[in-house]
């Protein structure tokens, strides 16, 4: 059910892009919903668990001025005081998680080229917690071939395939260039990965949820693609 | 692939990475026009450029081995040895330095090395292409163009050059319209 939901929802964003696209005819959104499909068994296919993007040299860090920071609030988000990361959906142990207790967890560091989908790139430090350790903590199940992270900046989220999401070098950063994560790139915790296009890493954590069936997702929803692999 | 190419452009109009833009680039922020642009917009734009280019690879392929498999590649080549001088000639008769043609069997020695040069653009256009999609799936593409950004700057080179090159190949063909049937047949074989 979920997917036919995800896939009208695909074939109106495509028929609206078309429309735009001054080919508003049926038979151009239908062939390109299809190019999307097939587009995202090729992206599957290319994609490896244990493949790691390589790290640039320290020389390659991007001026933190430099580095674009987006939210879809007005201004800011702000975690409230009693933030804590709620994990459910289809896992044994349906979980709530205070920051302090993500920095007890075992730490990654890494410096990654970000590629953001308007195709610019900057090079930050990131670090926290692997969401595959959460995975295993929560007891995810093996039904679960999406995970879902929603936010606290007006709504916006995103959604995942599973294989993506446990990917060695996906984590849940409380970290930013050896300091606390600032409030404009996610504070007090956010998703990052290097096997992904920005928009699919969800800043401003509240919740994550293992699932049986994609959800969409804010940009998603709008067009653009849902797989958005780098 | 052209106008949606420039729609993607439009939304990071520059070159280089975030803090160390490219100062070779003359266009720096400046988005491309937007009657060159197709898609609307960002979302709209990759749609198209992500399904259409599945046609221009296979096209490109369907091309290339026609020209490998029927021999065809022999006279339309640009083989240094043999063509460079003739090449020369024929650029010295466009610039009136040169009164007489150089002789020219199928193609002269110029025309061998635009088309040429048109076949590597695709391959470049394509390779460079992947670079910027899967930077760290296709690492080892992007990787042999220095990275991510000297990628996409690769990308957009192959894109001027390509236009180049079809505004010379139709002012060419306008000015010796006889060429254009030549085109369409085949020309005489033998």
């Amino acid at each position: 059910m979920a997917s036919l939901i995800t896939r009208r929802r695909l074939l109106l964003g495509l028929g609206a892009a078309g429309a735009l696209a001054g080919c508003d005819s049926r038979p151009a959104s239908i062939f390109l919903a299809g190019m999307e499909r097939w587009n995202e068994r090729v992206d599957r296919m290319l994609f490896s668990p244990t493949r790691l993007a390589s790290e640039p040299p320290a020389a390659e860090l991007t001026p933190e001025p430099d580095f674009p920071s987006y939210f879809i609030s007005d201004t800011i988000p702000f975690a409230p005081d009693n933030w804590a990361l709620k994990v459910g959906g289809l896992v044994a142990r349906p979980s709530v998680f205070s920051l302090e207790q993500l920095k007890r967890m075992p730490q990654t560091g890494m410096r990654i080229r970000h590629h953001c989908v308007e195709g610019w790139s900057a090079v930050a430090e990131w670090h926290g917690v692997q969401l595959r350790e959460i995975a295993r903590i929560a007891g995810a199940s093996r039904d679960a071939g999406y995970v879902e992270f929603r936010s606290f900046d007006a709504g916006y989220s995103s959604s995942w395939d599973i294989e993506s999401s446990l990917h060695p070098q996906t984590i849940l950063a409380y970290g930013m260039n050896g300091r606390a994560l600032y409030p404009d790139h996610g504070a007090p915790l956010r998703l990052y990965s290097p096997v992904k296009l920005g928009y699919k890493n969800v800043k401003y954590l509240t919740e994550i949820n293992f699932l049986p069936q994609r959800s969409g997702g804010y940009w998603e929803d709008q067009g653009y693609d849902w797989y958005g692999g780098v | 692939m052209a106008g949606s190419g420039l729609q993607i452009l439009a939304a990071y109009p520059a070159l280089g990475p975030r803090g160390a833009q490219y100062s070779w680039y003359p266009f720096q922020n400046d988005a491309p026009p937007s009657w060159l642009r197709l898609g609307g917009w960002l979302a709209g734009a990759r749609h198209l450029h992500f399904a259409i280019a599945w046609f221009f690879i296979l096209n490109g392929m369907l091309y290339l081995i026609y020209l490998a498999a029927s021999g065809e590649w022999q006279r339309r080549i640009f083989i240094p040895r043999r063509d460079t001088s003739n090449a020369l000639a024929m650029l010295g008769y466009y610039l009136h330095v040169r009164k007489t043609p150089p002789p020219e069997d199928f193609y002269n020695g110029a025309q061998r090395l635009a088309y040429s040069s048109a076949i590597l653009y695709g391959v470049v256009v394509v390779a460079s292409g992947l670079a910027i999609y899967k930077p760290v799936q296709l690492y080892w593409i992007t990787a042999a163009f220095g990275g991510y950004d000297a990628a996409r700057a690769v990308h957009l080179s192959c894109l001027v050059l390509i236009a180049l090159f079809t505004a010379i190949h139709l002012a060419m063909a306008a000015l010796h319209p006889r060429t254009i049937v030549t085109m369409l047949t085949g020309g005489p074989r033998g």
